[in-house]
């Protein structure tokens, strides 16, 4: 770990109205790696991730302390323009959501959006994310077709191309295989260990042997505090604590 | 037992099926009636003569039957209010659904569905009293009862249907599209215009569609305060009688079984028609572009 941290998340508490969601979280998420998030349902780390692109400003009773910090600034600095922060910041959800739209428009719709007019530009920058997406093959010659048509697994890698076609620096996934079938959630699976060449990866998954797949380091979340956190193969060979140790054995959660 | 349970079962179905069918029928004789006691006209002045003479002249000697401004008044009519009920009713489901906050919602959205249930001729007494006098004295007119009266009036009354049905179909776009816009970098503004419509278009035209049906059958509001002239009008000012109007105001008067008689109940036919139209086609927008959106899987 020569190069310093993407991000670093320093005193991070978070707040539904009354309800307090994550406790005092610091971490760093280093660049080109795959940092996974495990924990049991309702540990807070969907919602950690959301406010990493600040999705959770569009709920009006929420509330963040803390800071965190993309390449040393504070995304909740209130001079940061969060559209432009989001087109840094990309985001994969947990159930594929393509638009309804033509698989073409799906792509393209990220670099409309921010203002991108040159239609040779846009046609290369699809079929170059589609090829980077592994979907290419299946699609080159149906773009024109309803992003429904195609099936739950393309769709999903089809929204992984459709957050990197604006060439974010993060990538945000949030249980992006766990509505998938064993096959396509492989695919998804080989196309991380592609994408993270170019960007880096935060994954939130409850699948631990997934994790332990795809990520380089591991968080474990317990009730909206961040346990422990360690390279993917000391956490989950030698971990520190026995709640880390008693969930990855399956003792609870 | 078991068999007890069944024939009560056997008789249930009996039962509802009879209803169902005594609803089906009435309706289906009423239309019947209006065909038997319309249709008689055309022996005397022909399809043609009646839809596209331009004079409608029930009562005089010769009588002539042309629903020609009738019909022209219904549709401008619908059409003009439907230039200012569509950009209302819609951007206020927009903004109902999208940008007013939760509490407001649940304040405005009762509010304007109770709109949608004040009386037509309450509608109606206000376009005579309050935007008649006001139209006639600010426009320098000769009548402030005319088609743009009743099409200000007639735009009243589909604002609430358009509204409240565009709110729900805006509003059940799932929440998953909203979020991936956001989070692709779009504004929140980019996002209603380039998925949150798309993905609810099919709901707003529906509801579009039935508010218009709503005001081209409109009677008593247009009776009320289109003017009541049969003639084709020149200026949106003018005074106009769209086809209800006409036979709301004439049926009383009208001889049983008489010609006259006859050129309204036919006059109802083209209504049905227009109304009829209206309603296959939302049917037909909802089915083809059913809300879309939620993934598959």
């Amino acid at each position: 770990m020569d190069a310093g941290p993407k991000m670093t998340i320093k005193n991070l508490n978070f707040y539904y109205g009354n309800f307090q969601a994550l406790y005092d979280i610091s971490l760093d998420i280093f660049p080109n790696q795959v940092t996974a998030f495990i924990g049991p349902s309702g540990c807070g780390k969907s919602t950690f991730l959301r406010c990493m692109n600040r999705m959770n400003d569009l709920i009006s009773v929420s509330r963040v302390e803390g800071e965190i910090l993309l390449d040393e600034k504070n995304i909740y600095d209130p001079a940061v323009d969060v559209v432009t922060l989001r087109s840094r910041i990309g985001m994969v959800f947990q159930k594929p959501n393509p638009f309804p739209k033509s698989i073409f428009e799906n792509v393209a719709y990220g670099l409309r959006v921010n203002g991108i007019k040159d239609k040779t530009f846009i046609i290369n920058r699809v079929e170059e994310t589609l090829k980077q997406a592994a979907l290419w093959d299946e699609v080159e010659d149906r773009l024109n077709d309803s992003a429904l048509s195609l099936s739950g697994g393309q769709q999903q890698r089809l929204c992984i191309a459709r957050a990197l076609a604006v060439r974010p620096e993060v990538l945000l996934m949030d249980e992006p295989a766990s509505a998938l079938d064993p096959i396509a959630t492989q695919k998804i699976e080989e196309l991380i260990q592609q994408l993270k060449q170019s960007l880096t990866i935060i994954i939130v998954t409850h699948n631990m042997q997934q994790a332990a797949r795809v990520s380089d380091i591991t968080a474990f979340f317990y009730l909206g505090k961040l346990i422990e956190i360690d390279e993917t193969d000391m956490l989950f060979t030698r971990p520190q604590l026995r709640q880390t140790e008693d969930y990855i054995t399956g003792r609870f959660g | 037992m078991a068999i007890r349970r069944q024939l009560k079962e056997q008789w249930m179905r009996v039962f509802f099926f009879c209803f169902a069918l005594a609803s089906i029928l009435i309706l289906s004789m009423i239309v019947v009636f209006l065909f038997m006691e319309g249709l008689p006209i055309f022996s005397k002045v022909s399809v043609k003569d009646f839809l596209l003479g331009i004079y409608w002249y029930p009562t005089s000697d010769p009588p002539d039957f042309g629903i020609l401004p009738l019909i022209i008044a219904s549709l401008s009519v619908t059409f003009f209010s439907a230039l200012l009920s569509i950009p209302l009713g819609v951007m206020t489901a927009v903004y109902l659904a999208e940008i007013a906050g939760r509490r407001l919602r649940e304040v405005i959205k009762p509010i304007v569905e109770l709109l949608a249930a004040l009386p037509s001729v309450v509608i109606g007494f206000f376009g005579m009293v309050v935007v008649s006098p006001f139209l006639q004295d600010f426009f320098g007119l000769s009548t402030g009862l005319n088609l743009f009266n009743a099409a200000l009036m007639l735009a009243f009354m589909s604002i609430p249907t358009i509204c409240s049905l565009s709110e729900d179909a805006i509003y059940s776009v799932p929440v998953e599209l909203k979020e991936a816009s956001l989070a692709l970098g779009a504004t929140h503004l980019e996002t209603i215009f380039r998925v949150i419509l798309p993905a609810s278009i099919s709901g707003i035209a529906t509801a579009v569609i039935l508010g218009m049906s709503r005001a081209i059958g409109e009677t008593m509001v247009v009776l009320m305060v289109a003017g009541g002239a049969a003639m084709i009008p020149t200026s949106i000012f003018d005074p106009v009688r769209p086809l209800p109007a006409s036979i709301a105001a004439e049926m009383a008067e009208a001889p049983f079984r008489g010609d006259h008689y006859y050129a309204l109940f036919a006059t109802g036919i083209v209504l049905f028609f227009f109304t009829f139209l209206f309603n296959i086609l939302a049917d037909y927008i909802s089915h083809k572009y059913r809300q879309v959106g939620a993934a598959t899987l």
